[in-house]
C-alpha cells in the first residue's frame, strides 16, 4: 500500500517560537512519519528570519503549509491537529496505511 | 493608556480634517466601519495617498481587493498616484487564498513579521488594514478574532503607525458575530468612524459619524459626504468666523431704485433671498442681478433648476435683462441643472466646484427650493446653510430664490428656512385687484442696513426693470391700471387748482389797482384841503394884522394914550 504514496514536498512557514508554529511542525513530521513512510522533503522557512519571502509568497497567517509541485497550490492553515484534513487534502486515505 | 499627548494626523480629505479637529489620532488605529460601497477603501486610499504626498510613506493591506483593482480605480479620482515618488507607498495582496484548507489554530505573526520588514524598508508612517472582517470570518471563534486583533493592535502601537482599519457592517440577518466584532474593536481602537449610505425616495445620501475619539474632542453629529472627482468630500464648516471678513461694500442689485431702497445695494458677500409665487419675477431680478455684476466686469455664476440657459437668456432679453454678451465674453457662466437629478449634497459640491473653478464673485441659484425635492428633504435645509456659509467664506455675494405658497412671508415660510440665515430677504407678491395682477416687492429684512418699508410696484418692460411708487387709500395698496388712474385723477385735480388759482390772483390784482386809485383820489383831496386850511388861516392872520394896525393909528389921529389895561371894552368905551 507504501507504494501508492508518492512523496510529497512540504514547505512549512512558521512565525519563530510561537507555540502554534512548533506544534505545527510536530505535527507535520509525525504524520510524514505515520502516513507518508519519510519518504517526504520539509522545507521551514521562519517568517521572522525570511519576511521578504514570506511576503514575495503572500503567507498571511502562520503556521502555514504549503504543498509544492502541486497544481493548484495546495494551502493548509494552522497547526495541523487534524491530520485527517491534510491527508485528504493530500488524496491519502487515513486507513491507508 | 499612556500619558502622551494626542497629535493627530491629516488625512488631507476636504471637510474631515475638520470634522475631527485634525485628522485621525498619530500612532493610533482608527475603525471605519460602512456598509458596501460607503466608501471605506476610498477614504483609506486618499488617506494613504495623501500621506505619501506629504513625506508620510503608506502600506496598504489589502484583504479584499487586489492591488491592481485598487489602483485602477484609485486612477479615476484626480489624485495623481502616478506623480507620486516609488516608495511612498506599498500595496501588499493579503487575500486569503480561497482554496485554503484550515487546520487548527494559526495566527496573524507571519503577515505581522512581513508588515514589520516592510515598514522597516520604507519608514512607512501610516497602514491601512482593508476590509479586515474578510481575514476574521477565517477564524474559528470570537475568542480567536480577539486575540488576534489584540495582536495587529499591539503591533500598530508598538510601530507607532498611524493605522486605519476598514471593516465592513452587514445587514442584520447575515452574520451574527460581525456586529459583536465590530463592537470589540470599537472598543479597543482611539477612534472610531462609522460611513452610511442610504437611500431616501430614490436618491443616494451619504453621512459620516465619529463614534468615539479618545482624548479629543469632536463633532458628534452625523455629516453629510459624497465622493466626488477628488474624492471623499465631508460636509462640514467648523464655525461661523469664516474667512472672508465682513464687507461694508456694496453691490447694485441691478435695479437702481431697489439699491436705494436698500440704502445702496446689498452687502458685498451677502446672501440675499427673493422669495415668491411662481412669475413673481425672481428671475428676473436675478437676471439684473448678474447682468450689474457682468457690468462691473465681476465673474458670474448663474444656476438656474428651472430652465435651459438659452432659454433663460431669450426670456430675460426680453424685459431688457441682456445676458448673451457676457456669456459670449466669458464673465459669466450659466448652468442649468434639474433638482432631481442627485442629491442635494452633490449639487452643492457641483455649484461650490464650478464657482470655484470660473472665480465666481457673484452667483445665483435660481430656485434654491429645488433641492428640496424627493428624497433631500431632510438633508436641503443643511446643504443650504452650508451654501450660505461657503459664499460667505469665500467672500461671493449670493442671489437665491425661493417659491412662497403663502402671501405673506413668515419667519420659517420658505421650504428650506433658509431665510433665517439670508443676510437680507426680498419678497415679491402678485396684488389681484380690479381684475389686474400686480407685482408688488418689499424687503422684509437687510441686515445690518437701514432700508425702506415701503411696497413697491415691480414694472417689467422691454426697457428693463423699474419700481415705482404705489399709492395706498383707505388702507388698500394700489397698483397698475388703479394706480395709474388715481396718477391721472391727481393731475387733472391739480391743473384745476391751478387754473383757479390763476384766476383769483387776477380778480384779486384787478381788485388792488381799483384801490389804488381811489387811494390816489383820496391823497388828492387831503392835499386840497390842506391848502384851504392854509389859505383860511393866513387870510384870518392877515385881516387882525389890519385891524390893529387901522386902531393904532386911529389913536395916533386921536393923540389919545394907550388904553388902560387889561380891558379892551373899556378902551373900545372910551
Amino acid at each position: 500500500m507504501h507504494d501508492a504514496v508518492r512523496p510529497f514536498t512540504f514547505r512549512l512557514y512558521v512565525a519563530g517560537q510561537a507555540p502554534n508554529s512548533q506544534r505545527a511542525i510536530g505535527n507535520l513530521t509525525a504524520l510524514c512519519r505515520r502516513h507518508l513512510a519519510d519518504c517526504s522533503c520539509i522545507e521551514i522557512v521562519d517568517v521572522f528570519e525570511n519576511p521578504k519571502r514570506a511576503l514575495a509568497d503572500g503567507v498571511l497567517m502562520t503556521p502555514y503549509l504549503v504543498v509544492a509541485a502541486e497544481a493548484p497550490i495546495l494551502a493548509i492553515a494552522g497547526d495541523l491537529t487534524e491530520p485527517s484534513a491534510v491527508l485528504d487534502a493530500l488524496g491519502i486515505a487515513p486507513d491507508a496505511v | 493608556m499612556t500619558t502622551e499627548t494626542l497629535i493627530k494626523t491629516p488625512t488631507g480629505i476636504r471637510g474631515f480634517d475638520a470634522l475631527s479637529g485634525g485628522g485621525l489620532p498619530r500612532g493610533r488605529a482608527t475603525l471605519l466601519a460602512g456598509n458596501a460601497g460607503s466608501g471605506k477603501t476610498v477614504f483609506a486610499l486618499q488617506t494613504l495617498i495623501n500621506g505619501a504626498r506629504d513625506g508620510e510613506p503608506g502600506i496598504f493591506v489589502a484583504f479584499e481587493e487586489n492591488s491592481r483593482r485598487i489602483l485602477a480605480n484609485a486612477g479615476k479620482f484626480d489624485w495623481q498616484v502616478a506623480s507620486l515618488e516609488p516608495g511612498q507607498l506599498f500595496f501588499f495582496d493579503a487575500q486569503p487564498n480561497h482554496d485554503m484548507i484550515l487546520s487548527g489554530a494559526f495566527d496573524l505573526g507571519g503577515m505581522l513579521a512581513m508588515l514589520q520588514a516592510k515598514t522597516e524598508e520604507l519608514c512607512a508612517k501610516r497602514i491601512v488594514f482593508d476590509a479586515i472582517d474578510v481575514i476574521l470570518v477565517l477564524m474559528r471563534d470570537a475568542a480567536q478574532i480577539r486575540q488576534e486583533l489584540y495582536r495587529l493592535h499591539d503591533w500598530l502601537l508598538r510601530r507607532g503607525l498611524t493605522a486605519l482599519v476598514t471593516a465592513k457592517v452587514y445587514s442584520h440577518d447575515w452574520e451574527d458575530s460581525t456586529p459583536k466584532v465590530l463592537d470589540f474593536m470599537q472598543f479597543m481602537v482611539d477612534c472610531s468612524i462609522v460611513l452610511g449610505h442610504e437611500l431616501m425616495d430614490g436618491t443616494s445620501q451619504r453621512t459620516m459619524r465619529i463614534v468615539k475619539y479618545r482624548g479629543s474632542g469632536f463633532e458628534e453629529n452625523e455629516v453629510p459626504y459624497l465622493i466626488g472627482p477628488g474624492g471623499i468630500d465631508v460636509a462640514y464648516t467648523s464655525s461661523l468666523e469664516t474667512d472672508c471678513p465682513a464687507s461694508h461694500e456694496r453691490v447694485s442689485s441691478g435695479v437702481e431704485r431697489l439699491d436705494t431702497m436698500l440704502g445702496g445695494g446689498y452687502f458685498r458677500g451677502a446672501s440675499v433671498l427673493l422669495t415668491g409665487a411662481p412669475g413673481t419675477a425672481k428671475t428676473t431680478l436675478c437676471g439684473a442681478f448678474v447682468e450689474a455684476a457682468c457690468r462691473r466686469g465681476e465673474k458670474s455664476l448663474f444656476v438656474s433648476f428651472d430652465s435651459r440657459s438659452d432659454e433663460l437668456i431669450r426670456n430675460l432679453s426680453s424685459v431688457g435683462v441682456h445676458l448673451g454678451g457676457a456669456v459670449d465674453c466669458g464673465l459669466l457662466r450659466m448652468a442649468s441643472a434639474r433638482g432631481s437629478s442627485g442629491s442635494a449634497e452633490i449639487h452643492l459640491m457641483q455649484i461650490t466646484t464650478m464657482a470655484r473653478a470660473h472665480g465666481a464673485r457673484c452667483v445665483v441659484i435660481d430656485p434654491l427650493s429645488a433641492l428640496s425635492k424627493s428624497g433631500n428633504r431632510t438633508t436641503a435645509h443643511s446643504v443650504a446653510e452650508r451654501l450660505v456659509d461657503w459664499a460667505k467664506a469665500e467672500g461671493i455675494t449670493l442671489v437665491c430664490t425661493s417659491l412662497l405658497d403663502r402671501a405673506i412671508p413668515d419667519s420659517d415660510g420658505t421650504p428650506l428656512q433658509i431665510s433665517t440665515v439670508a443676510d437680507t430677504w426680498i419678497h415679491l407678491s402678485y396684488v389681484i385687484q380690479a381684475g389686474e395682477r400686480n407685482r408688488g416687492i418689499s424687503i422684509v429684512k437687510a441686515r445690518g442696513t437701514g432700508h425702506s418699508n415701503q411696497v413697491r410696484e415691480l414694472l417689467l418692460s422691454s426697457a428693463g426693470v423699474t419700481l415705482t411708487d404705489v399709492y395706498t387709500a383707505g388702507g388698500e395698496v394700489l397698483m397698475g391700471a388703479q394706480r395709474w388712474a388715481r396718477e391721472r385723477a391727481e393731475r387733472l385735480a391739480n391743473a384745476e387748482r391751478s387754473a383757479a388759482a390763476a384766476q383769483r390772483r387776477l380778480v384779486l390784482e384787478s381788485q388792488a389797482a381799483e384801490l389804488e386809485v381811489r387811494l390816489r383820489t383820496l391823497q388828492r383831496e387831503i392835499a386840497a384841503n390842506v391848502n384851504e386850511r392854509q389859505t383860511l388861516s393866513e387870510a384870518e392872520t392877515e385881516r387882525t394884522t389890519d385891524i390893529a394896525r387901522a386902531e393904532a393909528e386911529l389913536r395916533a389921529l386921536r393923540t389919545a394914550d394907550t388904553p388902560q389895561k387889561p380891558d379892551a371894552g373899556a378902551a373900545c368905551d372910551a
